[in-house]
């Protein structure tokens, strides 16, 4: 427990420049923008004279110098605040916080979902390279890792929840149903199998292609080939040996996605309308609301530093040659 | 000549590269092949598919023509996808040579840089970036380069550190060739045979992103794109689906052709490797 306790702390230290880098880059570019969240919020109300938007400038801290900004940007966000949202009326915090559980489960259950799926497809592929089965499980991957999860949502829902009405086409939960208990959660449920699938099938394509690729690499070592001296059945060495050894590099990439995974959780929470994180930034950037977009992108490089950290963890725990004096980087 | 030949010899590398031949004839002579605009109005609104011999895609919603779009639209997939791969590993080539090249703070210092765009999902990123710059085809390209560079320097850099210490760089040194010399005419050229092997997935990877772009309604409005026609179908995807369903097939097979041609390069390059 001790070795993972270090690991964290290093890991978190070496985290504070990458976020600061992160912070005055996109600070830097939220400036850029033509026109201030005075001007947008102007515009949204009709239009107002310029005493009103003096006014409402030395409020919210807008007349002062860039320098000056990010510095309190930066000093308010180190006591977790995040700022005003003007499309919303609201704490930045408080909105992200709202939405990002909605996200937490789309991600995990697509997370869960693309690596028990994959590997395991991944395995009964590596398990014979170059076998039919090995062959057709590789087309199909190919094919699966091609499609963008946008237009797969969007086919799925047509089949499912336009044609035969399996499945409900949008939301978390049926608005107003007074569930509670189980029958709500098999409702939410109900409500994520189709976006959940749409953002998990890339994924679990490219697990198994890693998975796959993997073992084709281990086959080829010696330990193998002693195994199967030892005269162990095919299935002792498959599970045990070369499984085994081609599934580490996944959980490193386990983490290497979960960036990716999060971007794509815009698109899939915008065609399923689930009131998430992604669909919040999606809302930040139509409404022009700099403070909020800021906000996401901030709350978004935490994430997924929080989710690399556990995969370190998880890393360290499942390798034993991993240990806590070797420098990260 | 000879990577080729090997190329075409896997199957995957045959079939990559006819699909890819056959989309860059379609863009090349989109305008030849169906003239004219392709956001301009050709017909009644709404035509079913495969009931019209002069549209054969039917129209959308505004009596567009499908197939026109879809054959204009390859334009566009293909070329922010290699316009956008090419400046991330242009820019992930300088900043990894530099970085592996400099070695001590300068290192230290980019590499933070190539950690904090990786760290931030970098369709957020795009997203961010047009919506503040505004939706033009080139700013798309920069927004979709800014989230892909990061891979690639990264490789460059990991390439440049296990070439810089090799014994012909030293003799480089020692018959006093110019740092700056030595990093462009002998560790670049070695550096980047597998920097290269990666760009094919980032073409892929750009076209996903642009038409997800486009999607949320971020691309060029003045461009025909697929990530729009799907966007477009959507609005009356109940009764007529196969207008999103056609330029996602577009999508699909681009994509599925990209990936075929990495992989087939990829063994023909290690067969070169192992031939020799």
């Amino acid at each position: 427990m001790n070795r993972a306790l270090r690991l964290i702390r290093r890991r978190a230290i070496s985290s504070i420049p990458v976020l600061l880098i992160v912070i005055v880059l996109t600070f830097l570019l939220l400036e850029s923008a033509s026109g201030d969240a005075v001007d947008a919020y102007l515009l949204s109300i009709g239009g107002g004279d310029a005493t009103v938007a003096q006014s409402l400038r030395q409020a919210y801290g807008l007349d002062q110098s860039m320098p000056a900004r990010l510095w309190l940007y930066v000093s308010s966000l180190a006591k977790l605040d995040l700022g005003w949202s003007v499309t919303f009326g609201r704490p930045v915090l408080d909105l992200i916080l709202e939405r990002l559980p909605n996200t937490l489960l789309l991600m995990g259950s697509a997370t869960a979902l693309s690596f028990g799926l994959g590997s395991a497809l991944g395995i009964l592929a590596g398990a014979k390279p170059e076998s039919l089965r090995d062959r057709a499980l590789s087309t199909v991957s190919l094919i699966l890792y091609a499609i963008p999860s946008f237009w797969l949502g969007l086919v799925l829902s047509i089949i499912f929840a336009v044609q035969l009405r399996w499945l409900p086409t949008s939301g978390i939960e049926t608005i107003a149903s007074g569930k509670t208990g189980l029958t709500r959660a098999a409702d939410i449920a109900a409500h994520l199998v189709l976006p959940v699938a749409a953002l998990a099938l890339i994924y679990m394509a490219l697990f198994l292609r890693v998975t796959r690729a993997g073992m084709a690499e281990v086959w080829r070592l010696d330990f193998v080939l002693f195994a199967r001296s030892k005269g162990l059945s095919r299935a002792r060495i498959v599970l045990r040996h070369v499984a085994r050894n081609a599934l580490l590099p996944l959980v490193t990439m386990l983490g290497l996605q979960s960036a990716a995974m999060l971007g794509g959780s815009v698109v899939i929470e915008s065609i399923f309308a689930i009131p998430g994180f992604g669909r919040l930034a999606q809302e930040a950037v139509s409404g022009r609301d700099a403070p909020l977009l800021m906000g996401i992108i901030v709350v978004s490089a935490v994430l997924v530093i929080c989710v690399n950290l556990v995969v370190d963890i998880v890393y360290a725990a499942l390798d034993p040659r991993v240990g806590a004096s070797e420098s990260g980087g | 000549m000879r990577l080729i030949r090997n190329l075409i010899r896997t199957p995957e590398g045959a079939i990559g590269l006819g699909i890819l031949a056959l989309l860059v004839l379609i863009a090349l002579l989109a305008p030849a092949l169906s003239p004219g605009d392709p956001l301009k109005i050709a017909a009644r609104p709404l035509l079913p598919p495969f009931t019209d011999v002069n549209f054969p895609l039917g129209t959308d919603r505004l009596g567009r023509d499908v197939l026109a779009g879809i054959i204009h639209g390859t334009r566009t997939s293909l070329a922010v996808g290699i316009a956008a791969a090419l400046a991330a590993i242009a820019i992930g080539l300088c900043v990894g040579l530099a970085a592996g090249f400099a070695g001590g703070l300068v290192d230290e210092a980019l590499m933070r840089v190539v950690d904090a765009f990786q760290i931030v999902p970098s369709f957020l990123l795009a997203l961010a970036f047009v919506s503040v710059i505004g939706a033009s085809v080139p700013v798309v390209v920069l927004a979709i380069a800014l989230g892909a560079w990061a891979d690639p320097a990264r490789l460059t850099r990991a390439q440049v550190l296990s070439i810089r210490e090799r014994d012909y760089i030293a003799s480089a040194r020692v018959i006093g060739m110019h740092p700056v010399e030595i990093a462009f005419k002998e560790i670049l050229p070695n550096a980047l045979p597998p920097v290269l092997a990666l760009s094919a997935i980032i073409v892929a990877a750009a076209i996903l992103t642009e038409a997800a772009l486009s999607f949320l309604g971020l691309g060029d409005p003045n461009v025909v794109t697929w990530g729009s026609m799907i966007a477009e179908g959507r609005n009356i995807l109940r009764s007529s689906p196969s207008l999103s369903i056609f330029p996602g097939i577009a999508l699909v097979v681009t994509v599925v052709g990209v990936y075929l041609f990495s992989e087939g390069l990829t063994n023909a390059l290690a067969g070169r490797r192992s031939e020799a």
